[in-house]
């Protein structure tokens, strides 16, 4: 099929040149492509045109016909037989932009020397550049009292905006957040929230990346820099799969403040909120630095580069071990744990699933997600979106602004398979198929979807049995196209290069003899293991039953996992050696720490959803830290194993000489559903997910931004509200054997059978509080 | 010497005016019965032929309008009327609303016919609760009498006091609950207006227009007014004249002749200056008394119609002090969506409390033009051209007093001689 689309193109002359544009491209944009740069602070490329702030004004003429008035470029679309006169050939549209950045200024405080914005401010730049030097205002400036704290993270100068509405369309039109708005009129007009309502989006930094003067600040960039100051990196986002480019500001090796980048594949020009200001972590003063070994008297203390290496040599080796790698390891090191597991450790006991997760989960993405590319053009282009175990405005923030495009564009159909209608799917206006927690499977069979359809699948799949086998036979009888989004951004990657118990690097099951013999190649070794790995539980549980007695573990929050406490005694049993950025759980109980270093001091990449590599360099320079693939070829090094992987150059290498597998998949065995549990008049089925803000590690010492985090709440359904006499802000008390949370109520659209609380959220740590996350029966009462 | 010809204010001196029982005895709501009866296509052709062009400043054929609405598009159809008549001057729909509110709904009645309505929306300015009150009474009345209802709903909705809501598109997104705020063109109202529907927005006395043409056909209403100019309408003449009013007349008669009619300007007082069509046209002085009031003519005399609001100012007037009080009305009336309009009228207005001050130099009115020139013309809607026409017509014509008064080094006119109550001053 081919895929080339039919564009009727457009040929104008601007300035005295030809340019041949599709046909509806606005003169700003027409004009751009002759690089000729027209002024503008209203326009934005993915915003509706506005034709605010006239700083855009051309001479236009159609077919002899002059318009009598300059026009402004951004809102016109450009026509046949369309002559366009720019400021630098029309003295009346040079006239009528000086004019207008002239008018512009008047109000404005020009305090540039004290403005973040100063240095990178179009409105500084253009007035240079399109502005006539001087004013000839005399008279009295507006003033407005300053800043106001629109939310916890965003403030507000009145006097430096220039209301070009940039701010409040991106809130209305982007996301869907209408929290900001333009209020009263004439020169007194301002950007404003409702009343005792903050500016509480999840993409409320695009705004103030996008404001074109210094009028929207962030509480942690604010007064911190000056733009000249800071040496800029592109970056990729590590927070989720969406993969968001991103741009890193640092001074003096200290990371300042990050950006969304310009990605039109991915994340257009947007990030969230998380992704933007939740970088403290890097520079947390408990970083770690020095390697630590647990001494005789079993304390951990520093030690030597040396000394470390050795000591976790000699407990990898005279143990039988295994590796236990987390989500948010990059490609490039996801790699170098998979290849160390094989080839230092002998062993295929390897799982990057640091979460809740299932051995139909493993066998659902070696079947259905390894190798596999669906994209943000396939949603795009899809008829209906089927969400399953997947909140995207909370697990994937860019899915669920692509959705939003989409929807907005076009009126995509979503369809969201869960137990509580979520703000984001609310806002897609889904249609939300409700059931209990546990009962996915049935649901998502009678999905009525198409070869034009995409499933997207989140890693919360895995915690209801039968759901990914449902989804693999909706995806197998429609031709729908399945999407594997996970919540961290290294999971992809880590499947890819084979870092769980199935498969080897690029897709290859471990059963396979071929496979083995490719891998076995590249890597020089006469054999590999044969046997399908353990998965992370299975590991713990093995080191409980003496199976297993070392681990080398990285970047794992054991608290996260199916069964923390388990999770935490097999630390406590087993030879640990640990690879972090900072003290952990796991760190407290290692026998060997090795530091490593953060995602701004390294190079690498990510596997983002579709499977895309998202490339990074070191935006510090000055750091001593190293990637962990650099420590593990020390480690094998010093077991005797040749890793060869010195550099994330090399890996990238290796990893790209492996080509892709063509031979057969693994194939899955079907798993059906759980039966209901029968339910007593004070038991529910628990709901429940990540929220985007909560207590994720990686948000640690960002209070700015977790002021802006959704409410803690637990949900009940109107029906059961009304039997337990239950109104919204009453406190329910939700518990299991393990222990309890008590929160807030809040009735609204449920399943009858469920309660939903977020995860690990502050006053709700489900996994830690309640050991469960989903599906669990549980004890609600009304305190 | 031409005199008024009233049909919209025919019986406006009649007691109960207002009331359906006037109206009906007068042969009211059998124009709507007669239109009823036609196609709408030929209602609208009726109107086309008619010659019947926008009272509501434009001049815009009204029939043409109407036949700018898709037809058989399966989509609702709405009427528009903008009853937010807000511009210094401008007072015509309010008397006629105040005076005979049937009109209007009959004249809703027809062009809903004409343009496939079922709904008509009248939006009101919110300041005139008394003719906000007469016009419910008189809607009500209508539904009882069976005029609305029977296809055509009529909805009051009352505005919360902005003149951009006068403007069409900020008019439609006031109605439709936002800010008022003019929107991006295209689209225009006839292809997506309120409600993203194809809609027709007229002016009061647009609308009220349309019974009497119904009824007496075309040719009747061609007969009236100049070559391009059909009809009769209301001329308001207020300020220095002795008896000051609504004035209906075909178009095409002078000010000169309005003024005979009005009795002329207050005693032992001489024309000054005065505005054709409000505020926001560039004024004229008695250099123009005998410009025929028509579109063209006003046009053609660098004006325009307007509102035929005729403001008369005589020689107690400074001229500088008008135009600052207009250009504070603007100033408090910008929307603030656009800059040229938003920052513009701020500085406007302080430069010209200056020169009202007697403050600054012949410069300063050379930059006042300028700064006009950077705001006419470059602005979103027609708010900031009407801004800066009193300012760039008053130095045409008056520029020496701007110099006198900048000479003076303070106000030249006492403001209470241009009062009315002037005479009874001590010592006069």
């Amino acid at each position: 099929m081919s895929t080339t689309e039919i564009v009727d193109m457009i040929t104008v002359v601007i300035d005295g040149f030809e340019v041949s544009v599709p046909k509806g491209t606005l003169i700003i944009r027409a004009a751009e492509q002759l690089g000729i740069q027209i002024p503008r602070f209203c326009d934005h490329p993915l915003l509706d045109p506005v034709g605010a702030c006239r700083q855009c004004l051309v001479d236009i003429e159609i077919n002899g016909h002059a318009f009598a008035k300059p026009q402004a470029s951004c809102t016109i679309p450009v026509e046949p037989g369309m002559i366009v006169k720019t400021q630098l050939t029309s003295v009346v549209a040079d006239k009528a932009q000086k004019g207008v950045m002239e008018l512009l200024l008047i109000n404005h405080p020009l305090d540039c020397p004290v403005c973040d914005k100063g240095g990178e401010c179009p409105l500084q730049n253009q007035a240079m550049s399109n502005g006539q030097g001087q004013t000839r205002f005399e008279g009295t400036k507006r003033t407005f009292e300053k800043p106001v704290n629109i939310s916890s993270q965003v403030l507000l100068d009145r006097e430096r905006c220039i209301l070009c509405a940039r701010c409040t369309r991106f809130s209305d039109q982007i996301a869907s957040d209408p929290f900001i708005t333009l209020n009263e009129r004439g020169a007194l007009q301002q950007v404003g929230i409702y009343e005792k309502v903050p500016f509480k989006s999840y993409f409320s930094g695009n705004s103030v990346q996008i404001c074109p003067v210094g009028a929207l600040t962030g509480a942690s960039y604010r007064f911190r820099a000056r733009p000249f100051d800071l040496v800029s990196t592109p970056s990729a986002c590590e927070h989720c799969a969406s993969g968001c480019d991103m741009r890193t500001d640092v001074r003096r090796g200290k990371t300042l403040r990050r950006l969304a980048g310009d990605d039109p594949t991915v994340n257009e020009e947007w990030n969230c909120d998380k992704g933007r200001w939740a970088f403290k972590y890097i520079t947390a003063i408990d970083r770690l630095t020095h390697p630590l070994v647990r001494n005789d008297a079993g304390v951990l203390v520093e030690a030597s580069w040396p000394e470390a290496l050795a000591a976790a040599a000699k407990g990898l080796k005279e143990n039988t071990s295994a590796v236990l790698v987390g989500g948010r390891a990059t490609y490039e090191d996801a790699y170098g744990y998979s290849k160390f597991a094989r080839v230092a450790l002998g062993t295929n006991d390897i799982d990057f699933r640091s979460r809740l997760s299932s051995d139909e989960e493993r066998e659902f993405l070696a079947a259905h997600v390894v190798g596999s590319s669906t994209t943000y053009r396939d949603i795009d282009r899809a008829d209906h979106v089927l969400l399953v175990g997947f909140e995207p405005e909370e697990e994937s923030p860019i899915v669920f602004l692509r959705l939003n495009k989409q929807f907005r564009k076009r009126a995509l159909k979503v369809t969201a398979v869960a137990s509580k209608l979520s703000i984001g799917v609310d806002k897609l206006k889904g249609e939300f198929v409700k059931v209990a927690p546990g009962q996915e499977a049935a649901a998502i069979a009678k999905a009525a979807l198409t070869s034009q359809s995409i499933i997207l699948v989140g890693e919360r799949a895995s915690e209801s049995a039968g759901a990914l086998t449902a989804i693999a036979a909706l995806a197998d009888s429609t031709g729908a196209k399945i999407a594997w989004i996970p919540r961290r951004a290294g999971e992809r990657g880590a499947l890819e290069a084979g870092a769980i118990g199935n498969l080897l690097p690029g897709g290859r099951p471990v059963a396979d003899a071929a496979a083995r013999v490719d891998i076995a190649a590249l890597w020089g070794t006469s054999t590999l293991p044969s046997s399908n790995g353990r998965s992370s539980d299975e590991i713990i549980a093995a080191v409980h039953s003496g199976d297993i007695a070392a681990l080398l573990v990285g970047g794992v929050d054991p608290l996260d996992g199916n069964n923390s406490a388990a999770a935490l005694a097999a630390l406590e049993r087993a030879f640990v050696v640990c690879l972090e950025i900072a003290p952990s759980e796991v760190t407290m109980r290692a026998n060997v720490v090795l530091p490593v270093a953060a995602i701004t001091e390294k190079s690498g990449s990510f596997l983002n959803w579709e499977g895309r590599a998202r490339s990074f360099d070191a935006a510090v320079d000055e750091s001593l830290n190293r990637s962990d693939l650099r420590i593990l070829s020390m480690i094998a090094q010093e077991m005797g194993a040749a890793l060869n992987l010195g550099t994330v150059r090399a890996a990238a290498k290796e990893i790209a000489s492996l080509g892709p597998w063509d031979g057969a998949r693994v194939s899955m065995k079907a798993v059906s559903a759980a039966k209901a549990p029968a339910l007593k008049a004070d038991q529910f089925i628990l709901n429940s997910w990540r929220r985007l803000l909560d207590l994720g590690t990686l948000q640690k010492g960002e209070e700015n931004l977790a002021g802006t985090a959704r409410q803690t709440i637990a949900v009940i359904s109107p029906s059961r509200a009304q039997v337990m006499g239950v109104t919204d802000g009453d406190l329910l008390k939700i518990s299991t054997a393990q222990g309890s949370v008590t929160l807030a109520a809040l009735v609204e659209d449920i399943h009858d059978d469920a309660v939903w609380a977020p995860r690990n959220s502050r006053g709700s740590q489900l996994l830690v509080n309640l050991g469960v996350g989903h599906g669990a029966v549980v004890t609600v009462v009304k305190l | 010497m031409r005199q008024l010809v009233p049909v919209l204010s025919a019986h406006w001196d009649e007691k109960d005016s207002f009331t359906i029982e006037a109206y009906t005895r007068h042969g009211g709501y059998k124009a709507a019965q007669k239109a009823l009866a036609m196609d709408p296509d030929a209602v609208i052709q009726l109107v086309k032929d008619s010659g019947l062009r926008g009272r509501g400043g434009a001049g815009f054929p009204t029939g043409m309008k109407w036949g700018f609405i898709p037809q058989g598009d399966n989509k609702a159809h709405y009427l528009v009327v903008n009853a937010d008549e807000s511009e210094p001057g401008t007072c015509k729909d309010m008397p006629l609303l105040m005076a005979n509110p049937h009109v209007l709904i009959e004249g809703c009645i027809i062009a809903c016919h004409a343009i496939r309505a079922k709904y008509a929306f009248i939006y009101i300015r919110g300041e005139v609760t008394h003719i906000v009150r007469r016009v419910n009474q008189a809607i009500e009345d209508a539904y009882k009498a069976g005029h609305l209802g029977n296809g055509v709903e009529i909805v009051l909705h009352v505005g919360a006091g902005a003149y951009i809501c006068g403007e069409e598109t900020a008019l439609l997104d006031s109605l439709e609950g936002f800010r008022g705020q003019p929107r991006l063109r295209p689209p225009f109202p006839a292809i997506a207006g309120l409600y993203a529907m194809p809609t027709v927005v007229n002016n009061v006395e647009s609308i009220a227009s349309v019974p009497a043409i119904i009824l007496n056909g075309a040719q009747w209403y061609q007969s009236m007014g100049t070559e391009k100019s059909k009809g009769t309408t209301l001329y308001s003449l207020s300020g220095h004249v002795k008896n000051p009013g609504q004035f209906e007349a075909p178009l095409g008669i002078t000010l000169r002749e309005l003024l005979e009619l009005a009795g002329g300007i207050r005693d032992g007082h001489r024309l000054k200056f005065w505005t054709p069509g409000g505020s926001s046209t560039p004024i004229f002085t008695d250099a123009h008394l005998d410009i025929p009031l028509d579109y063209e003519g006003v046009a053609a005399a660098g004006s325009m119609l307007g509102t035929k609001a005729l403001q008369i100012f005589d020689e107690t007037t400074s001229i500088v002090r008008a135009v600052l009080r207009w250009t504070e009305f603007y100033k408090h009336e910008s929307c603030g969506k656009c800059t040229p309009c938003r920052e513009g009228t701020w500085w406007l207005v302080q430069i010209l409390r200056d020169l009202d001050a007697g403050v600054g130099t012949e410069e300063d009115l050379n930059k006042l033009l300028d700064i006009c020139d950077n705001i006419a013309g470059r602005s979103f809607c027609a708010l900031a051209d009407g801004a800066v026409a009193p300012i760039i017509s008053s130095l045409q014509y008056f520029r020496q007093e701007y110099l006198d008064q900048l000479a003076n080094k303070g106000p030249l006119f006492d403001p209470m001689d241009s009062t009315l109550f002037a005479s009874s001053k001590a010592g006069a």
